[in-house]
């Protein structure tokens, strides 16, 4: 067993999101006889999927029976509950796999840099997609969902998600597998209306046509978008027919439709979609009340990109709010004891070989995903990613320019993780915890009842799986 | 040849908006399909210009040949046959032949 094991390659992935879980499902597709540890700071795998995917969109959360036949089903070990950096470093990472692979996503929000942004009442959206879908870091924020209004900033895939959540009915939400204290705080919410401001036009928004769709789709909900603010100005017109994406025509279009469509004055909440957009400032009296925008308008910039451009005039108006939610977009953060590009947000790498300070690889050390290539693409994206990554593993191996780790056998880190983290999550413990989810769910007619605190999770686990097979060693 | 029988599939479906398989928005673009499709009948290819500004898959019903094998390796089911398709995708069949009809649009004006 020693002497096989030191044969075959060892691979820590760290981050068991879809950009870890595609790195190891290609790994064992392209070497085969590789052994992968999935290590992962929550008690649940899956990242994103699990925890940023929107409840309403349960079909794109199937691909983790993907990602578990790919993965866990062929071998690849899941060590949950344990935070690269804090329970155990780089260095004994490095120690202890002959690679290391980074797939630790964008954690944090890009700020606005608008005076107010910090009020109570103001969140990054990303918080609020962390609550709704129960992360156990996000579970006991308190969104106060009192106020009438509430204003979505951006006009990405996040902002048409929590723009959904915050219209979706109950009884649709209760079809989903929302967290429990979001379905309570949802299903009181007094919100009506969700404005939604783009900073640029209707042929620049950023989401896809069936995000777009959907909105203007949802069961008493009307979406409103002023026929006048889908008017495209001389520029975008010349940019959408010379060099519009296919979905920017056809948000275009959709949004002509919507914007000629008549007012739902039957419906209970109202989604209103604004262009040309940003917002100045948040305004308030110790919490969110209003919010300040203005105008812009489009201009080719000397790049030859579009951009929005502030309009000087007095056209300033206020929107009254109890709730701001900003999504501008994801940004990673540093990571202890690896190199980090301060000025792009991520591990500075070729290809997938992460970069020392020289500019050349440091061996043996990798990154995957929104690590590796910034918070863009969807999941599919990752795939390709983790194959580019994974082939320059397999040319590293094959090469020798992997060095032989001090400590190279399993029992090794299994002995020192035990000692560092009694109650890590391993397979079998996260298959419990999926086990009591599905049940909890199939009682009351839900895909799943998520547990949403690390001691109930880390509880259902230890129970299944009392005692690692490491504290044998 | 191919070309032809693509054109010649283009006015045939323009005139008998008949269908075989169809891929909808919940398309995560993981290519499992591109991969298994017999008749490398699905668009765009990963590499192509386009491939990465489109947010989902297409497949060119001038060339499907009713396999079923995209519909069986789609991790997140978004590929259906036509009369199965669910209503809230109704507009997916309108979605897809606009989306040849331009590609076949920029193939002629491209030369």
């Amino acid at each position: 067993m020693t002497a096989a094991s030191r044969t075959r390659p060892r691979v820590a992935i760290v981050g068991a999101g879809p950009a870890g879980a595609f790195a190891a499902a290609s790994l064992l597709r392209a070497c085969g006889d590789v052994e992968i540890d999935l290590l992962e700071r929550l008690p649940t795998p899956w990242g994103l999927l699990r925890g940023g995917v929107a409840p309403d969109h349960q079909e794109i959360k199937r691909l983790e029976d993907t990602f578990d036949r790919q993965t866990l089903k062929r071998g690849c070990r899941f060590l949950g509950n344990v935070e690269v950096g804090a329970d155990i470093s780089h260095a004994e990472l490095m120690s202890h796999y002959g690679a290391v692979i980074y797939a630790t996503g964008a954690q944090t929000d890009k700020s606005l840099g608008i005076p107010g942004e910090d009020l109570p009442g103001s969140w990054a959206a990303t918080e609020f997609v962390a609550w709704y879908n129960g992360h156990p870091d996000f579970r006991d924020l308190e969104f106060d969902l009192s106020a009438r209004r509430a204003v979505v900033i951006g006009n990405g895939n996040v902002a048409a998600d929590v723009t959904r959540m915050l219209t979706l009915s109950a009884a649709e939400l209760a079809r989903t597998d929302v967290a429990d204290h979001a379905l309570q705080a949802l299903r009181e919410s007094s919100i009506e209306e969700v404005v939604v401001l783009g900073r640029r036009g209707p042929a620049q928004a950023a989401f896809t046509s069936a995000e777009l769709r959907e909105l203007g789709h949802l069961d008493g909900v009307d979406l409103r978008v002023d026929a006048a603010d889908v008017e495209l100005d001389g520029v975008s017109q010349q940019w959408l027919a010379q060099e519009g994406t296919f979905t920017a025509r056809t948000n275009v279009e959709l949004l002509r439709e919507f914007g000629a469509r008549p007012r739902r004055a039957d419906a209970e909440r109202r989604i209103v979609l604004r262009f040309l957009r940003s917002p100045r400032l948040i305004g308030g009296d110790g919490r969110v009340e209003s919010i300040d925008v203005r105008r812009n308008e489009i201009v080719r910039a000397d790049d030859g990109m579009l951009r929005a451009r502030p309009v000087d005039d007095e056209d300033r108006e206020t929107i009254d709010c109890g709730l701001v939610l900003r999504s501008v977009g994801y940004r990673a953060v540093p990571l202890p004891d690896v190199p980090f590009d301060e000025r792009s947000f991520v591990l500075p790498n070729a290809r997938g070989r992460v970069l020392g300070s020289d500019r050349e690889p440091l061996p043996g050390v990798y990154a995957v995903g929104w690590i590796k290539r910034g918070p863009t693409g969807i999941l599919g994206t990752n795939k390709r990613d983790a194959e580019e990554t994974v082939t320059c593993f397999a040319e590293d191996l094959a090469a020798g320019k992997l060095a032989q780790p001090a400590n190279a056998d399993r029992e090794q880190i299994d002995a020192l993780l035990a000692e560092r983290k009694p109650d890590i999550v391993t397979v079998a413990g996260w298959r419990a915890i999926a086990r009591h989810e599905l049940e909890a769910g199939r009682r009351e007619r839900r895909p799943r009842v998520k547990l949403t605190s690390r001691a109930e999770l880390l509880d259902v686990a230890r129970r299944a799986a009392p005692v690692p097979a490491a504290a044998h060693s | 040849m191919g070309n032809t029988q693509k054109k010649l599939g283009i006015a045939m479906y323009v005139a008998f908006p008949a269908m075989t398989y169809v891929i909808v928005g919940s398309c995560i673009k993981d290519d499992s399909c591109i991969e298994v499709c017999p008749v490398d009948c699905i668009h765009p290819k990963p590499g192509a210009p386009d491939f990465e500004t489109v947010e989902q898959l297409y497949i060119d019903p001038a060339v499907c040949i009713d396999c079923d094998a995209c519909v069986e390796a789609c991790p997140v089911d978004a590929i259906y046959a036509q009369p199965e398709i669910p209503e809230k995708y109704d507009y997916a069949l309108d979605l897809n032949s606009r989306f040849f009809g331009e590609l076949s649009t920029a193939e002629h004006t491209s030369g």
